[in-house]
């Protein structure tokens, strides 16, 4: 948060103060993860993107960057019904296996079949090419109890 | 404050297999701190981590032919053998009652190194440290297996300390793809060391075992001496779902017309 104030400070004297606060406005910022907004976050780092009625979902860019290296993803079957906040897969790094838990309820209707030849895609693209599935979400109204990008990464600062 | 609960399990040759079943169940199903040490397992075997693949990890013809038993277990990590020789410690643990340690990998990992580095010293190894991610002495050598399963705020981290290994054992495995970088391309067995050559004294395998016990006292837990009787309800909890499997190595090795032939252990 301080690096970016400090950056468009001084990018103003330049006249790119706009640029810097609608590049800013993209993204929230940890120490050294980013947090998207436009997304939804659950606590335990999962992240939902919507569209219409189905969530696509995965691990935010703090939670691969704390895992490390991701060797493996364990992907549940298609048609599995998922419960907000029960856990759906493992996402292995280096020595372990980490649950990964789904922000909301509903049936699985896709799941990120590249993650199994190049699960290192979790760590590289997190936001976008290592989503790992998509949910067609039975009850809309848990959205509500995500956290936007801008609580979501001041949980994580607080740690 | 009080003192977070570390329940204490000691256990001597229980099966691995039984091993990481209760444990798993402790992690699932309770809410509860535990230090699980097994000194030995009941009968040797060779353990692969979730996403193990055996045609890559294991010699499988071979361990066929040798008859020894194979587990997939629930945790991450690699591959290792083990027997009676093998001291078995796990850490099973509620997040808040370390609130200092994040529930990922590598601040779980630093603070198992607070815990096994005076427990070692206790037992007459002035340098064991954590590098990468193993234990190591003697400036460099392997003396046990490590992985960690992490299910939110709960946490599992169990190592296999080698007092002793047998290399005919050890030879079923096959060297993996990735290996830490401070191994250096040394052959396994310039790489990994018997514990009871670092700790040669009368008793010592008893000292580190209690050494353990006293440094988990010394970073602020309230001991409670437990019973397998106690850990064991955690298996009869419904829905509980294991993710410790036993191998069939048979179906991994080529039909040839006389089949492996198998030796009892």
């Amino acid at each position: 948060m301080a690096l970016r104030v400090f950056g468009s400070g001084v990018l103003g004297r330049l006249g790119l103060q706009a640029q810097v606060m609608q590049a800013a406005a993209a993204t929230a910022t940890l120490a050294y993860s980013t947090v998207s907004q436009g997304y939804k976050y659950a606590a335990s780092h999962e992240w939902a993107s919507v569209e219409g009625n189905t969530a696509t979902i995965g691990i935010s860019d703090h939670a691969q960057e704390q895992l490390g290296d991701v060797v493996y993803v364990e992907l549940p079957d298609v048609g599995k019904v998922v419960k907000q906040g029960e856990t759906f897969g493992v996402v292995e790094s280096v020595k372990a296996a980490s649950d990964v838990y789904s922000p909301v309820s509903g049936e699985v209707v896709e799941v990120n079949q590249a993650l199994v030849d190049k699960p290192g895609t979790v760590n590289t693209s997190p936001f976008e090419e290592g989503w790992i599935i998509k949910v067609k979400m039975s009850n809309k109204g848990e959205l509500q109890s995500l956290l936007d990008a801008d609580a979501y990464a001041a949980k994580c600062e607080k740690h | 404050m009080s003192r977070p609960v570390l329940n204490i399990l000691r256990l001597c040759r229980l099966p691995i297999y039984t091993q990481l079943h209760l444990e798993e169940a402790l992690l699932r199903a309770t809410k509860d701190n535990w230090l699980i040490i097994n000194d030995g397992a009941f009968n040797p075997a060779i353990v692969v981590g979730i996403s193990g693949r055996p045609p890559e990890l294991v010699q499988c013809d071979e361990a066929v032919r040798y008859g020894i038993q194979a587990i997939r277990r629930f945790t991450g990590g690699g591959t290792v053998v083990i027997d009676h020789d093998t001291l078995f410690s796990t850490l099973i643990m509620q997040g808040s009652s370390l609130p200092q340690v994040d529930c990922f990998p590598q601040p779980i990992m630093a603070w198992t190194e607070q815990l096994y580095r005076p427990a070692f010293a206790a037992a007459g190894c002035p340098d064991f440290a954590l590098r990468e991610n193993d234990y190591i002495v003697a400036g460099g050598r392997k003396v046990g297996g490590n992985a960690q399963a992490i299910t939110g705020r709960r946490w599992v981290h169990h190592t296999s300390f080698l007092w002793d290994f047998d290399p005919e054992r050890m030879g079923l495995l096959r060297q993996p793809a990735k290996a830490p970088q401070y191994r250096q391309g040394r052959d396994h067995l310039d790489f990994v060391t018997r514990l009871r050559d670092v700790l040669p004294t009368r008793g010592a395998r008893q000292r580190l075992v209690e050494g353990i016990v006293s440094s988990a006292a010394a970073l602020g837990f309230d001991l409670q001496e437990r019973t397998l009787a106690d850990a064991a309800p955690a298996l009869r909890h419904p829905q509980l779902l294991l993710g410790t499997k036993l191998l069939d190595l048979r179906t991994f090795v080529a039909p040839d017309g006389d089949g492996p032939q198998r030796r009892t252990t």
